[in-house]
């Protein structure tokens, strides 16, 4: 079918996605941009997923009764939606699609330092995908995503090995993405791409990429011991036999904790591209952004015991653990003031990818600041396990990670497709998910500080709290069609959108030198580095609009 | 076709032909794969660090029984494993010499003696294993450790339930050092597959310098799990 946009370029230029055809160029390519799209396609399938739990938990909560599902269902529904959306869509979610895509062009390279273990890591994220589904879909797992020792270990008679072997192997695929990254960025820059003139995205891909290295191996080793110990019964985590489930809680959460960071930071950094892009100004400290991201890499290691408040650990080590949980909040709050300082007199443009970066201020620092309710032990012992901690971490991993994703996507979408999304229904879809994400989970602050725990599918003691119920549970149906929408637009806009130029947003950055889509090597000519990151002044005066690219 | 793709032709033509496309020049590429494997090791001590932790709680909670259950290890086979380990690392570093001056014999024979070394420590541990299991000490519904005094308390027995534990930890983090050997083994045996080929010069040889990097590390491992496990509780 031809349409009236392919005819003004009747010579279509190659580029990575008309260089070949067929289904073994996508599924034997070393691509990092072709692999990329293969992250896309699948964890946007893991995302539907998830949500369709989430959705299915949400009609249960509607009425105060445990009428749609049983007790049983909803234990594996909560399980298995937590599991798919942190191992399956959030963790790989920016890292292993924009990440994949952007990092190489960004610093300059024709691709990762690695491209047949990038294409190994997608390969081992299928593996670990499949053996989730199927799990699933022969009976699933009701431990909830953290599988606590000894219940995980000794009682429930549900697929714990099945499932913690299928995190173990997407796990390798994570830890490959962050060695790749790791690699890339120390030896693969262009010349003149020196540390200083990374985009901070790069920065927090980095510091992203260190955790995946070292937190990961951690939960591999812990998910190996559960194994071990279902299967035999060793007592390493059984109190009856001498072992103790603190330590559980202590390896799982060494990762667990970090984890969160490993979905925070990518969208951090995706953020501070689109705030200086849409500001049309250098970042306000750059050297403060890029170094807040490695300090909450670090620090982000040091917090893990604030889930353990009521799990009987000493008070002196909570007191430590509550003062660096404070502790890590001072870098976030770098990065804040910085996005704002950079918004000051800048001159603003309330394009889709601004909207969804708006939303992420507002909405991680809402989950921020009640994460530091969280890390004061008073009130960590009275919210703990009920809907306030629900909120909280919804707040920054959906209110954060997911708007971050989602205004990255956009973002980079003309780079990525070639083509133009329609600006107007993005916009109308970001208003939709910002508003629905709130009324879904603001009503959930409220149920937890009335103190409606978390993990019940019945609350019939308690029926006054079924009109907060019903508000985020309405909620949860206008996201869903906020997330529903971008998806069709998206695919629409690949063969009706209008074709992009090479710089439609006229954002700085290497990526946005070269064509849309990319040619397969990235670059036609190596890049040389003379600029400075962010050098918005320089692109907006009027005498050049573009800086060249020095041979 | 428009003359700046043809650039990047041009620029190819003159590459090494073990230089990957995606790389400028074969130190860049040597860098890159120096630095990931030192990464990935990283991971592995990440890997290995949470198996430590827990080991080091449990010899700290169940110090005596620890000391006693680590008693009936055989020592004399572990330190000779110990031996064979740092024999092999010899090897390997002869080998990575080899590869870099181009002595195709000394790289061939010491790449073979690590193979069989790596061998021979699996051979021992696997003897190691077999006593384990014919005197009960295999965790699960056959282990039994009964009687067996306590170190320093005179007419006090061994826990066996904490006697498990120290035997969980034991074939847990043996057994993953030993696949981690497997691993080392069966890459070893490609190098040596390629330096059958003759595809390792001195201007390529990365291949058996990041082997030598895993195989050196792995022994690490080992030289770790030796006293913790074998030497907690031997006097003169």
């Amino acid at each position: 079918m031809s349409m009236p946009t392919t005819i003004p370029q009747p010579v279509e230029r190659e580029n990575y996605l008309n260089k070949e055809y067929g289904v073994w160029s996508w599924l034997l390519t070393t691509d990092h941009k072709r692999i990329a799209l293969l992250y896309l396609v699948s964890i946007t399938f893991f995302f539907f997923v998830g949500g369709f739990f989430a959705l299915l938990m949400r009609l249960e909560l509607l009425t105060p009764a445990g009428d749609l599902v049983q007790a049983d269902t909803y234990n594996k529904l909560f399980t298995m939606h937590g599991m798919i959306m942190v191992f399956f869509f959030l963790i790989p979610s920016i890292p292993a699609v924009l990440g994949n895509f952007l990092v190489p062009l960004m610093v300059g390279a024709r691709d990762l330092a690695f491209p047949r273990i990038n294409l190994l890591s997608w390969y081992l994220y299928i593996i670990g995908g499949v053996m989730m589904m199927h799990c699933m879909l022969t009976g699933g797992v009701d431990t909830g995503w953290t599988f606590y020792a000894p219940f995980s270990t000794n009682f429930t008679n549900t697929k714990i090995v099945e499932a913690g072997l299928a995190i173990f192997v997407a796990g390798f695929s994570s830890i490959l993405t962050g060695l790749n990254f790791v690699v890339t960025i120390h030896r693969m820059r262009a010349p003149g791409m020196t540390w200083s003139r990374l985009p901070l995205f790069i920065w927090a891909h980095y510091a992203t990429s260190i955790i995946q290295l070292l937190g990961t191996p951690v939960i591999a080793v812990t998910i190996v011991l559960v194994a071990a110990e279902r299967a035999l019964h060793l007592g390493i985590f059984d109190p009856k036999l001498g072992g103790d489930p603190v330590l559980f809680q202590h390896l799982f959460w060494f990762y667990s904790h970090p984890a969160v960071y490993i979905m925070i930071l990518p969208a951090m950094g995706v953020v501070t591209e689109i705030i200086a892009c849409f500001s049309r100004k250098r970042i306000f400290g750059y050297s403060f952004v890029a170094f807040s991201s490695i300090a909450i890499a670090v620090f982000g290691f040091l917090v893990w015991a604030h889930h353990m408040f009521v799990a009987g650990i000493s008070i002196y080590s909570a007191l430590v653990f509550s003062f660096l949980s404070y502790a890590v909040a001072v870098p976030s709050a770098i990065k804040v003031f910085n996005w704002t300082a950079t918004l000051y007199k800048g001159s603003i443009h309330y394009d889709a990818p601004m909207l969804y970066a708006f939303g992420f201020l507002g909405l991680f620092t809402m989950g921020g600041l009640t994460g530091l309710f969280l890390a004061a032990l008073g009130i960590n012992v009275h919210v703990t396990d009920t809907y306030f901690i629900v909120a909280h971490f919804h707040y920054i991993m959906v209110g954060g990670a997911v708007m971050g994703y989602l205004g990255g996507m956009h973002f980079w979408w003309p780079k990525i497709s070639g083509r133009l999304y329609p600006e107007g229904w993005a916009r109308l879809a970001a208003l939709i998910v910002f508003i629905g994400f709130n009324l879904t989970f603001f009503p959930q602050f409220l149920l937890g500080y009335m103190g409606m725990p978390r993990r019940y599918y019945d609350y019939s003691h308690m029926p006054e709290f079924q009109v907060l119920n019903v508000l985020s549970t309405a909620g949860a149906t206008v996201l869903g069609v906020g997330y529903l929408l971008p998806m069709v637009y998206f695919l629409w806009s690949m063969r009706y959108g209008k074709p992009a130029s090479d710089n439609p947003w006229n954002a700085a950055g290497l990526e946005w030198k070269t064509a849309s889509p990319p040619p397969t090597f990235n670059f036609d000519e190596e890049p040389v580095v003379t600029w400075e990151a962010y050098n918005y002044e320089e692109l907006d005066a009027p005498h050049k609009r573009e800086v060249p690219v020095a041979r | 076709m428009p003359d700046s793709t043809l650039v990047g032709l041009h620029h190819e033509e003159q590459h090494h032909p073990e230089l990957l496309h995606h790389f400028a020049e074969p130190q860049q590429q040597r860098d890159a794969a120096s630095l990931g494997m030192w990464v990935f090791l990283a991971t592995e001590v990440m890997f290995f660090g949470g198996l430590f932790c827990a080991y080091l709680i449990y010899r700290r909670w169940y110090f005596g029984d620890f000391g006693a259950a680590s008693k009936t290890l055989n020592a004399t086979l572990g330190a000779t494993n110990t031996a064979v380990l740092i024999c092999s690392s010899l090897t390997v570093v002869l080998a990575v010499w080899a590869a870099k001056t181009a002595r195709r014999t000394l790289l061939l024979v010491s790449l073979g003696i690590t193979l069989l070394l790596g061998l021979a420590f699996l051979g021992i541990k696997g003897v190691e294993y077999k006593d384990k299991f014919v005197e009960h000490h295999v965790p699960g519904a056959s282990f039994s450790f009964d009687k067996v005094p306590l170190p320093g308390h005179p007419g006090q027995y061994a826990n066996p339930r904490h006697a498990q534990i120290f035997f969980s930890l034991y074939f847990i983090m043996t057994g993953l050092h030993a696949l981690h050997m497997i691993i080392g083994l069966g890459l070893f045996l490609w190098l040596l597959i390629m330096a059958w080929k003759g595809r390792f010069t001195p201007e390529y040889n990365t291949p058996v310098e990041i082997g030598g990097l895993y195989w050196h590390f792995v022994d690490i491992i080992w030289i770790y799990l030796f006293p913790l496990l074998y030497l907690i509780d031997r006097h003169p």
